[in-house]
C-alpha cells in the first residue's frame, strides 16, 4: 500500500515534462500512415466485408436480402460457371505469354539499344493510355472487321484456315472469336508488361555484359546466364500486372468476343446488374479472387524472386 | 446531314457508339462495373449488410411517397435523361424546346444526361429510394420494363391528371394502356421504340431476309447475324415469328423461344448479342442482318445508303421510354408541367424531328411535316395505322418471372 501511494509523485512530476514530446515522436509515423490506412479501410477492407456478407445472403429485391450463411451459393456458382472461369484463366494466360514474347524484346531494345530514341519509344509505349480503354478496344473492331485488309490478307495467306482448325477462329473471320479476345487482351495490357521489364533491364550494369564477353560467353549465353536472371523481378511483376487484370477483364470479351468467349467478368456483370442476383455475383467475385491469389502465390514461390520490380 | 466519308465513322455511328459506351441502352463500361462493384456493393449490398446484416426490402407504398412540393416557390426542375435524347441547337448547344418551356413558365430545367443504362441506373438510385430519400431528380426517363418495376416497388409518384390536359388528350392510342400502368397513372411515354430487322444491303449480297426465321436458320448468314442483349426485344421478335403473343405467353412458350435461339447460337449462326453498338457492326457489314431499334436506323440511313430495314409479316415489338417522377421529388408539379408541355404538338414535333424515335403524340404529323417532310412520312418515326396495328408489347413480368427469364436469357448470351 505504502509503495503504491508513494510511487505516483515522482511519476506525476516526470510525466508532463518528458512524455508528450516522446509520444508525439512515436506517433508521427502512424499519423502519416493514417490517410493511406483510411483509404485502404474505406475502399478495400469495407467493400470486401460487404461483398463477403452479400455472398452468404439469400432473398430477393422485393423481400430484401438477409444473411443466412447459405454457402451453397459458392458451390452452385462454381458448378454453373466453371467453363467461364477456366476460359478466363486460359485467355489471361495466353495474353500474358504473348505480352511477354512481344514485350521483352521491346523492353530490351529500349533499355540497351535505343540510345537517343529511348524517350520517344517510351512515349509511344505509353501513348495509348492517353485515349480511353474502350476507344482502343473499339479500334480493334475496325482493324479486325470482316472486310478489313488485315483479315483479307490472313485469308489470302490461309492463316485463318490453320487457326480455325485449332479452334481459335471461326470460318474466315477473326472478330467474335477467341483469337480476337486474346489479341485485345494482349494489346490492352502490353504496356503493363513492358514498363516493369524495362525498369528491371535498365538497372542492369552494362559492364556485366562486357565481363560476360571477356569470359568468352556468346551473346545468347550472356542473355541466358546474365541478363535474363537479372530481369526476373521485372518478368514476375510484368506477368502479374498483366495476368491479374486480364483474368477479370470483361470489356474485350464483350466487344471482340461472341457467346462462346464470355469470361467470368461478363458473368459477374450480368449477375449483378441484369439478373440482380447479388449473392451469386459476390460469390463469383470471391471465387475469382481466391483463384487468382492461389495461382499468384504459387507462381511467386516457384519463380523464387524476393522483390518485385 | 454531314457527308458520309467511308474512312471516318459517320456522325450517327459515332453518336451511337458514344451513346452505347458512355453509353447506350445496354451499355457496358469499365466504369460501370467499377461503379457497380464499388458504389453498388458498398451502398446496395453494403451498409445495410454490415449493420443490419442484409439488403433492405424495397418499400411497397402504393402511389409513391411525395415530399412537400416546392414547385410554387422554386421554379426549377431536375430532369435526368439519356444522352442525345433531346433536340440540340447545333450552334448554341442549347435545347430549344426546354428554352421555350422556361420562357413560357419561368421554370428553369436543369437537364442532365446521366442515364446510360437501365440496369445501371436502377442500381444507382435503388438504395436511395429504398431508404426513402430524395434522389435529387424530379423527372427521370426509363424503359417500360424498368418503369413497371419502379411502379411495382412503389418508387414513383402518382401523377396529377389535372396538370396533364394535353398529355391526356394527345397520347397515341398505341401507348394508352400498357398492362403495367393502365390509364397512365404514373408514367407518360417520352418516345416510343420500334424493334425491327435491319440489314446491310452490301453484306447481304442478294440473300433474301424476310423474317426472324431467316436470321436464325439461313446458313448463308452463319456468323453474320446480330441479336440484342435487351431480352424483351430478342425474345419478343422470335416469339412473334413462332406465332406466339408476347403480350400473353407462358413459361413453356418462353422456354420454347429460348430453345429456338439456343439452336442458332450452337450452330454459330448468331455472331453476338449487342447493345447499341450493333450499329457499328451493321455499317461495317460484320452483321449482314440484325434485330435493331427504329430510331437508330433512321439516323444510320441518313449516312449510309446500304442500311435498310424491314418489318416481318409476323409483326414487330414496340416499347417506350417513360417519364416518371421518383419518390420525394421536390418539384412534382413542375415535372408534370414539363410532361404536359411535350404533349403539345409543336414541342413534340421539334423533339421527334431531332431524335428520330417514335413520337407518342397523336396528330403530330402536320407539325412535323413543317419541320421535316421526310421525317413526317417515315413510318419509323410516325407509324401509320397499318404498321401500328402490327406492333406488339411485351407483357409485364413478376419479379420472380423476371429473375428466372433473365437467368435463362443470359445463359443464351453466354453468361
Amino acid at each position: 500500500m505504502s509503495t503504491l501511494t508513494e510511487a505516483p509523485p515522482p511519476l506525476a512530476s516526470a510525466a508532463p515534462a518528458k512524455k508528450p514530446p516522446r509520444r508525439r515522436g512515436r506517433l508521427t509515423p502512424y499519423w502519416l500512415l493514417l490517410p493511406g490506412i483510411l483509404w485502404l479501410v474505406v475502399f478495400f477492407a469495407l467493400p470486401m466485408v460487404y461483398q463477403a456478407s452479400t455472398s452468404v445472403q439469400t432473398g430477393s429485391l422485393e423481400e430484401g436480402y438477409k444473411v443466412t450463411w447459405h454457402l451453397a451459393t459458392y458451390w452452385d456458382a462454381l458448378a454453373e460457371y466453371w467453363p467461364q472461369f477456366l476460359r478466363s484463366v486460359l485467355y489471361a494466360a495466353a495474353a500474358t505469354v504473348l505480352c511477354l514474347l512481344l514485350g521483352y524484346p521491346l523492353a530490351y531494345l529500349i533499355a540497351f539499344r535505343a540510345g537517343r530514341w529511348r524517350n520517344l519509344i517510351m512515349i509511344l509505349v505509353i501513348a495509348p493510355f492517353f485515349t480511353s480503354f474502350l476507344i482502343r478496344t473499339l479500334a480493334w473492331k475496325t482493324i479486325l472487321a470482316d472486310n478489313s485488309p488485315v483479315v483479307h490478307t490472313l485469308n489470302t495467306l490461309h492463316v485463318l484456315d490453320l487457326t480455325s482448325a485449332l479452334g481459335w477462329t471461326a470460318g474466315d473471320r477473326v472478330l467474335a472469336t477467341p483469337l480476337a479476345v486474346v489479341c485485345g487482351l494482349t494489346y490492352n495490357f502490353l504496356p503493363f508488361m513492358i514498363l516493369p521489364l524495362y525498369t528491371s533491364l535498365e538497372r542492369i550494369d552494362g559492364r556485366l555484359h562486357e565481363a560476360a564477353g571477356d569470359l568468352y560467353a556468346r551473346p545468347w549465353t550472356t542473355f541466358r546466364k546474365v541478363t535474363f536472371p537479372l530481369s526476373m523481378p521485372g518478368v514476375v511483376s510484368g506477368t502479374l500486372l498483366t495476368f491479374i487484370p486480364a483474368a477479370g477483364d470483361y470489356v474485350n470479351a464483350e466487344l471482340l468476343g461472341s457467346t462462346d468467349t464470355r469470361m467470368i467478368g461478363n458473368v459477374i456483370q450480368t449477375q449483378f446488374l441484369r439478373i440482380l442476383d447479388y449473392p451469386t455475383a459476390a460469390a463469383l467475385s470471391f471465387i475469382l479472387m481466391a483463384a487468382i491469389l492461389a495461382m499468384v502465390t504459387l507462381y511467386i514461390r516457384r519463380s523464387g524472386t524476393e522483390d518485385l520490380v | 446531314m454531314e457527308q458520309y466519308e467511308p474512312d471516318r465513322p459517320s456522325p450517327a455511328h459515332v453518336a451511337a457508339v458514344r451513346r452505347s459506351f458512355r453509353g447506350g441502352r445496354a451499355a457496358l463500361t469499365r466504369r460501370s462495373l467499377l461503379r457497380a462493384s464499388a458504389g453498388g456493393a458498398l451502398a446496395v449490398g453494403g451498409l445495410g449488410a454490415l449493420s443490419a446484416c442484409g439488403i433492405p426490402a424495397a418499400t411497397k407504398t402504393q402511389g409513391g411517397v411525395s415530399a412537400d412540393d416546392h414547385s410554387a416557390k422554386e421554379k426549377v426542375l431536375n430532369f435526368s435523361n439519356w444522352p442525345e435524347y433531346i433536340d440540340v441547337d447545333d450552334k448554341t448547344k442549347r435545347h430549344p424546346t426546354l428554352d421555350a418551356f422556361a420562357k413560357r413558365t419561368g421554370i428553369q430545367v436543369k437537364y442532365t444526361e446521366d442515364i446510360n443504362d437501365n440496369d445501371e441506373f436502377f442500381g444507382k438510385i435503388q438504395p436511395e429510394l429504398a431508404a426513402g430519400h430524395d434522389t435529387g431528380r424530379d423527372l427521370i426517363i426509363l424503359t417500360d420494363w424498368l418503369a413497371a418495376r419502379m411502379i411495382r416497388l412503389g418508387y414513383v409518384q402518382k401523377l396529377d391528371p389535372s396538370n396533364l390536359p394535353h398529355a391526356f388528350a394527345n397520347l397515341s392510342d398505341q401507348f394508352r394502356a400498357p398492362d403495367w400502368d393502365p390509364g397512365r397513372a404514373y408514367s407518360y411515354p417520352w418516345q416510343g421504340i420500334s424493334t425491327v430487322i435491319a440489314y446491310n444491303k452490301k453484306a447481304l449480297d442478294g440473300i433474301e431476309v424476310k423474317s426472324v426465321s431467316d436470321l436464325l436458320d439461313n446458313p448463308k448468314l452463319k456468323g453474320r447475324v446480330g441479336f440484342l442483349t435487351e431480352m424483351r426485344d430478342s425474345i419478343g421478335m422470335t416469339m412473334l415469328d413462332m406465332g406466339k403473343d408476347p403480350a400473353k405467353f407462358t413459361d413453356d412458350d418462353f422456354d420454347a423461344v429460348v430453345a429456338r435461339i439456343q439452336k442458332a447460337v450452337d450452330k454459330g449462326q448468331i455472331r453476338r448479342f449487342t447493345g447499341n453498338d450493333y450499329t457499328s457492326d451493321l455499317t461495317k457489314g460484320d452483321f449482314a442482318a440484325c434485330i435493331a431499334w427504329g430510331g437508330d436506323i433512321v439516323q444510320l440511313q441518313a449516312d449510309n445508303p446500304d442500311v435498310g430495314y424491314l418489318i416481318p409479316d409476323s409483326g414487330y415489338m414496340t416499347s417506350t421510354d417513360n417519364m416518371l417522377v421518383p419518390n420525394k421529388a421536390r418539384h412534382k408539379t413542375n415535372a408534370e408541367r414539363l410532361i404536359d408541355y411535350f404533349y403539345e404538338p409543336e414541342p413534340a414535333a421539334q423533339l421527334a424531328a431531332y431524335v428520330n424515335y417514335v413520337s407518342p403524340v397523336a396528330d403530330v404529323k402536320p407539325y412535323l411535316a413543317k419541320i421535316d417532310k421526310d421525317a413526317a412520312n417515315n413510318p419509323l418515326i410516325l407509324p401509320d395505322k397499318a404498321m401500328a396495328a402490327r406492333s406488339h408489347g411485351f407483357r409485364a413480368l413478376t419479379q420472380a418471372e423476371e429473375t428466372a427469364y433473365q437467368q435463362k436469357f443470359s445463359k443464351l448470351t453466354g453468361a
